[in-house]
C-alpha cells in the first residue's frame, strides 16, 4: 500500500489506451496544485504513455506499482 | 407492458431507433421523437464544408422525411427529464410521459471553456465549418495550427483528416509553399489508436505537416496569436483551428442523468442506464469510453431498438448486445483514404490508404440519406 494520501482515484481498469492517460490529463486539468491522483490501469500502453506524459508535462510521478492484472500510478499535480 | 416510447434527439442514433421500433411494434406502441430543430444534419460532412468541397445545404434534410409515417415528431426542446415519474418536460411547457426513454441527445461543443479561444475556428458545427472556409479563402500564407482542446471529442480521426484535406486545399491554391501546417496532438502520436498512427505519421511527414505530441490546448492569446498547452509549451499561429471541448447536452446535466461532463452512464453492452429503469442511451450521449461518432450511434441503435421492442412486447431481454463495433473512414489526402475497424475485443486494423476507400467514403456520404436513418444498413 502507498503511504501517500490520495485525493482522487481514477479507476481506468478495462479502458483501452489512451483512456487511462486521458482521464489523468482531465483530472490534472481540473485539479489543484499539490493534489495527488492515483490511476489504476490494466492497459499495457499506460506503462509507457503515462510516465512519458508526466515527464513532458512536468508533473510528479510519486510511485508506480504492479498489482494483479493492473498498475497503479500515483501522480502529484506539480504545476 | 409499455406503450409510450419516447426518443430525445433526431440525430443518427435517435432516428434509426425510432424507425426500427416503429417497424416492429407500431401496433403496440406510440413512438415519438423530440428534436429541437426538426432538421437532420449529416455532421461528417462539416469537414468537407470547411475546405469548400461540400455545400452546407446538401447536409440537411427535414427529420420528418427520414422517419417512418408511424413515428410522431415533436419539434421542441427537452428541458427536464423527471425519471422518477417517467416524464419529460419540453421548453413549450408541454409534458410527455414515457414507458421507455431513449436519450440520444448527443454532445455539444463548449469553446468558451478555453480562455481566449472565442475567435478560434472549428469544423464541429455548420456555422464553424462555414466560417473556417471563408477564412481559408482569405488566407494568403502563414502558419495554420490545428489543436485539440478537450477529450473526448466527436470523430477522433477528424483533426488528422482535416490537416490532409487542408494540405490538398493549399496545394490546389498554390500557396502550400508559403504555408506551414502544424498538428498539435494530445497524445505522443498523431491519433488515439497506435496502429493507425503508425500508418498516418509517415504520410504527415511526407506532406510536410508538422506534428507536435503531448500538446493539450489550455489557453489561447488572440492578441499575441499564440496557443499554450497544459504541458507548458507555446506555439504561434496565423490561423487557429481547434477541436472544441465537448459536453453532454444541458438537459442531461439539468436532470442529473449523467456525470460531471453530462455523459450518461450506461451498461456498455445493453446500453441501459446504469441506475435508472426504462432509460437507455446511445451515441455521443453515453459515458462509454469509445469513439464519439455516428458510426458508434449507428451500430448501437439496433441493440437499443431490440431491447426497447422486447420491453414493449413484455419479452425477456434479447441476446443481441453491443460489442463495441466501430467503423470509420480516415481521409489521407491526395484522393486516398483508409478505414479503422475495431470492437471491444479486437484492436483496430487499418488497410493501406487507397482511392477505393476515398470513393467508398464519398459513396457512403451520398447514400446515407436513403440507408442509415431507416436502419437499412445493419
Amino acid at each position: 500500500m502507498s503511504t501517500v494520501a490520495i485525493d482522487k482515484t481514477i479507476d481506468a481498469r478495462g479502458m483501452a489506451c489512451p483512456g487511462p492517460l486521458m482521464n489523468l490529463i482531465g483530472a490534472i486539468r481540473q485539479g489543484q496544485v499539490g493534489q495527488v491522483f492515483e490511476v489504476l490501469s490494466s492497459d499495457e500502453g499506460s506503462k509507457t504513455d503515462i510516465p512519458a506524459w508526466i515527464a513532458k508535462a512536468k508533473q510528479e510521478l510519486l510511485e508506480t506499482r504492479q498489482d494483479d492484472g493492473y498498475a497503479h500510478f500515483i501522480v502529484r499535480k506539480a504545476r | 407492458m409499455g406503450n409510450d416510447v419516447l426518443i430525445l434527439g433526431g440525430g443518427v442514433g435517435g432516428t434509426i431507433v425510432a424507425n426500427l421500433v416503429a417497424k416492429e411494434v407500431a401496433d403496440k406502441a406510440r413512438v415519438t421523437v423530440v428534436d429541437s430543430t426538426g432538421v437532420h444534419v449529416y455532421q461528417p460532412g462539416f469537414l468537407y464544408v470547411a475546405v469548400g468541397r461540400q455545400q452546407p445545404a446538401a447536409l440537411r434534410r427535414p427529420e420528418s422525411e427520414l422517419l417512418r409515417h408511424e413515428v410522431n415528431l415533436v419539434v421542441d426542446q427537452a428541458t427536464f427529464v423527471d425519471a422518477a415519474n417517467q416524464k419529460v418536460v419540453l421548453r413549450s411547457g408541454r409534458t410527455l410521459r414515457y414507458d421507455e426513454l431513449l436519450l440520444a441527445t448527443g454532445s455539444r461543443t463548449v469553446m468558451d471553456e478555453v480562455p481566449g479561444a472565442a475567435g478560434a475556428h472549428d469544423f464541429y458545427t455548420m456555422d464553424g465549418a462555414t466560417r473556417l472556409f471563408k477564412a481559408l479563402q482569405e488566407f494568403k500564407g502563414g502558419t495554420i495550427v490545428i489543436g485539440v482542446a478537450g477529450i473526448p471529442y466527436k470523430c477522433p480521426p477528424a483533426p488528422v483528416e482535416f490537416v490532409f484535406l487542408l494540405d490538398d486545399y493549399l496545394r490546389a491554391r498554390h500557396i502550400r509553399e508559403q504555408s506551414q501546417i502544424k498538428l498539435l496532438s494530445p497524445l505522443n502520436r498523431a491519433f488515439t489508436i497506435e496502429t493507425t498512427s503508425k500508418l498516418v505519421q509517415p504520410i504527415l511527414a511526407e506532406r510536410g505537416i508538422e506534428l507536435t505530441g503531448f500538446f493539450n490546448v489550455e489557453t489561447v492569446d488572440p492578441i499575441a496569436k499564440t496557443v499554450t498547452s497544459l504541458e507548458g509549451e507555446t506555439i504561434a499561429y496565423d490561423l487557429l483551428v481547434l477541436v472544441p471541448p465537448h459536453r453532454g447536452q444541458k438537459v442531461i446535466e439539468d436532470s442529473n442523468l449523467g456525470d460531471a461532463r453530462g455523459w450518461v452512464p450506461v451498461d456498455k453492452n445493453t446500453l441501459r442506464h446504469s441506475n435508472l429503469e426504462h432509460v437507455w442511451a446511445i451515441g455521443d450521449t453515453t459515458n462509454i469510453p469509445i469513439s464519439k461518432s455516428g458510426s458508434v450511434a449507428h451500430y448501437e441503435a439496433s441493440v437499443a431498438a431490440d431491447g426497447i421492442v422486447a420491453e414493449v412486447k413484455g419479452e425477456k431481454a434479447p441476446a443481441h448486445v453491443y460489442d463495441g463495433k466501430v467503423m470509420c473512414f480516415l481521409e489521407t489526402g491526395h484522393g486516398q483514404a483508409t478505414t479503422i475497424r475495431f470492437d471491444y475485443d479486437h484492436p483496430p486494423v487499418s488497410p493501406s490508404p487507397s482511392r477505393l476507400w476515398h470513393w467508398a467514403k464519398l459513396l457512403f456520404n451520398k447514400t446515407y440519406w436513403h440507408t442509415v436513418p431507416q436502419g437499412r444498413l445493419p
